[in-house]
């Protein structure tokens, strides 16, 4: 058996805790820059505003109904689903972390042998669900099903009927099947917005009747094997397991950040500073996961809504690290700056940039040397000094940069060329900002991570 | 043939100081991956929190509980997962805002108690306009002006 937890609008939910004033408010939560909703409280659900909504939209529907509007705190939320998925572990045998705020359970065995729960893996979902409730003051449902993706219909449900309480446990066949029939086909785990389209047009409407689907119609249909699997699940043969959670074993195949600018800049010094920014922390995921990069990505769009802008709206540069692979910021940096050279028309306003980094592998795997590198030796006397510093790795720099933000909070320390143009003075008593970070302009405290944002108590 | 060198184990007599494990979380969660071996300091929430990944800090403003030495600018560690009881100090929160009290039970009624004549006692007589946020398990009072002091300056 798997389970699946899934806190009720976890961002609303944290923003809750700390400020109980708005317990039973209408409360949204947008996206970075303040841009679409991100986070809607029942009662925001309600009044019919869709996930995603730009917020200048609902704006005065939102206002209208008296309801809280917060910027996305991640400082918050990201410590407070830690406590979640702690709390959590302490129950089960083994979690994998899905996202923010879902974790699914493996409970194979449980049923048999954990004895409070004899038969009874709805009796252990509530208990985590209370405990959850009781040590974070936020919310859950949980589903518990043979598979995954039942477990994920079964808290699709949960969530959607109230008389549940909150879990839904399909042990028997004439449940699963129930629970099938309730749920459209779009809101079936994998199930994206292309193949609800087709699988409707087919006649295909509920997850019951994908269940009645052949295998080789799905072979055919649901993109080969993928879809069969899906199928398989959904009869309640599991065909994949937990994987390996996030909290540093699941390696990345490739990593990326990006941002939309709080506003659209024209120079080049400004934007060169928030894809250092974002290569910088691009890197401290690669070292973090002990991976070296051969290939990085910059890309750099202009916005495709604004009026007078022609394609192309976005631009990107890829390159093959010509000195080897690397984990190391200010190498990658060097390569990132003449990419970015490459892609910038002056008098352009870019809103939006990031990197990827591509071909991640621990050092000395199939590392293979360049034939066309020239050896050290042989670079020219007048150069060496500068090749030097520029091209070699440092890796006990980066892990000391790495310690030191860790310790001392991100972008501690940080390479000169993410900060603010020196043009633009900082405010006097304002914020020192760089130009391209997002707008913020109601969130809450870190309640939980900064001595200054405590919970204050009269 | 090769000869065979006997080497022998010497059995330790010295006693050995296992160090202790200690992360530096601002809240009183473990993070797992800040786990690291130090040996001089050693955890104060590990220490004296009950549950430290249920305990949240938070800090006192004005000072309605005085006369328990709890003043505006310390750090109280509030335990959510404690069951609130009769004379517990806890986190309460009425009308939708945060509050310190004392919780008291006289003759059949729950009351949250200031410890300072200047505020009134409040009588929860309706539990949907009251609820409680945590217990109050520890208390932490600066006697040497450092940052609490500080922050208590740059707030007011």
């Amino acid at each position: 058996m798997f389970g699946l937890v899934d806190a009720n609008n976890f961002y609303v939910s944290c923003e809750r805790v700390f400020q109980p004033r708005y317990e039973k408010r209408p409360v949204v939560v947008l996206s970075n820059n303040d841009g679409n909703v991100v986070s809607r409280s029942a009662e925001v659900k309600a009044l019919g505003i869709q996930m995603g909504a730009p917020y200048f939209e609902v704006k005065e529907l939102l206002k209208a109904n008296n309801a809280a509007v917060f910027s996305s705190n991640y400082a918050l939320y990201g410590s407070m689903s830690a406590r979640v998925m702690y709390c959590i572990a302490q129950r089960v045998p083994a979690i994998e972390i899905y996202s923010i705020d879902e974790a699914f359970l493996d409970l194979h065995g449980l049923e048999q042998h954990l004895t409070p729960y004899l038969g009874r893996l709805d009796n252990l979902a509530h208990t985590i669900r209370t405990d959850v409730k009781r040590r974070t003051g936020i919310p859950t449902c949980v589903g518990v099903a043979p598979t995954k993706t039942l477990a994920k219909l079964a808290n699709r449900l949960a969530k959607k009927l109230p008389d549940l309480d909150g879990v839904l446990y399909l042990d028997s066949a004439e449940r699963q099947a129930w629970a099938l029939r309730q749920v459209a086909v779009g809101d079936v785990w994998g199930i994206g917005r292309q193949y609800a389209a087709k699988l409707m047009a087919a006649g295909i409407d509920s997850a019951a009747d994908l269940a009645r689907v052949s295998d080789a119609w799905a072979r055919k249909h649901l993109g080969g094997v993928v879809g069969a699997r899906l199928v398989q699940e959904l009869h309640g043969r599991p065909c994949s397991g937990l994987h390996p959670s996030e909290d540093g074993t699941l390696s990345r195949q490739s990593i990326s950040c990006s941002r939309t600018f709080g506003r659209p800049l024209t120079g080049y010094t400004d934007v060169l500073a928030a894809v250092t920014t974002f290569l910088s922390r691009a890197a401290e995921k690669l070292r973090a996961q002990g991976d070296i990069a051969y290939v990085l990505t910059v890309y750099i769009s202009k916005n495709r809504f604004a009026p007078h802008v022609l394609p192309p709206y976005s631009r990107s540069a890829t390159l093959t690290l010509p000195g080897g692979p690397t984990a190391d910021t200010t190498v990658l940096l060097s390569y990132a700056s003449s990419l970015l050279g490459r892609l910038w028309e002056p008098g352009t306003a870019y809103h939006k940039a990031g990197v990827v980094l591509d071909g991640l592998e621990p050092p000395g795997t199939g590392q293979q040397l360049s034939l066309f590198s020239s050896p050290p030796a042989a670079t020219q006397p007048d150069n060496e000094r500068e090749e030097k510093t520029s091209q070699a790795s440092r890796p006990g720099l980066m892990a000391s940069l790495d310690a030191l933000n860790q310790r001392f909070g991100r972008g501690t320390v940080r390479l000169a060329t993410a900060l603010p143009a020196p043009a633009e003075p900082a405010v006097p008593g304002g914020s020192n900002r760089p130009a391209w970070e997002g707008k913020a302009q109601w969130r809450s405290p870190a309640f939980t991570t900064r001595l200054e944002d405590l919970l204050l108590v009269n | 043939m090769s000869d065979v060198e006997l080497i022998p184990v010497v059995a330790t007599e010295t006693p050995f100081f296992l160090p202790l494990f200690s992360c530096t979380v601002p809240a009183g969660f473990p993070s797992p991956a800040s786990d690291h071996l130090e040996d001089e300091l050693f955890d104060l929430n590990r220490l004296l929190l009950r549950h430290p990944d249920a305990t949240y800090l938070v800090r006192v403003a004005g000072e309605s509980m005085a006369g328990a030495e709890i003043h505006a600018g310390d750090l109280l560690a509030v335990d959510k997962q404690m069951e609130a009881d009769h004379n517990h100090i806890v986190v309460a929160v009425v009308e939708g805002e945060c509050t310190v009290k004392q919780l008291v039970c006289k003759g059949g009624t729950w009351w949250l108690m200031p410890a300072n004549p200047a505020f009134k006692p409040y009588e929860i007589r309706d539990t949907d306009e009251v609820s409680i946020w945590g217990v109050v398990t520890h208390m932490l009072h600066e006697l040497v002006p450092g940052k609490l002091a500080a922050l208590l300056r740059t707030r007011d």
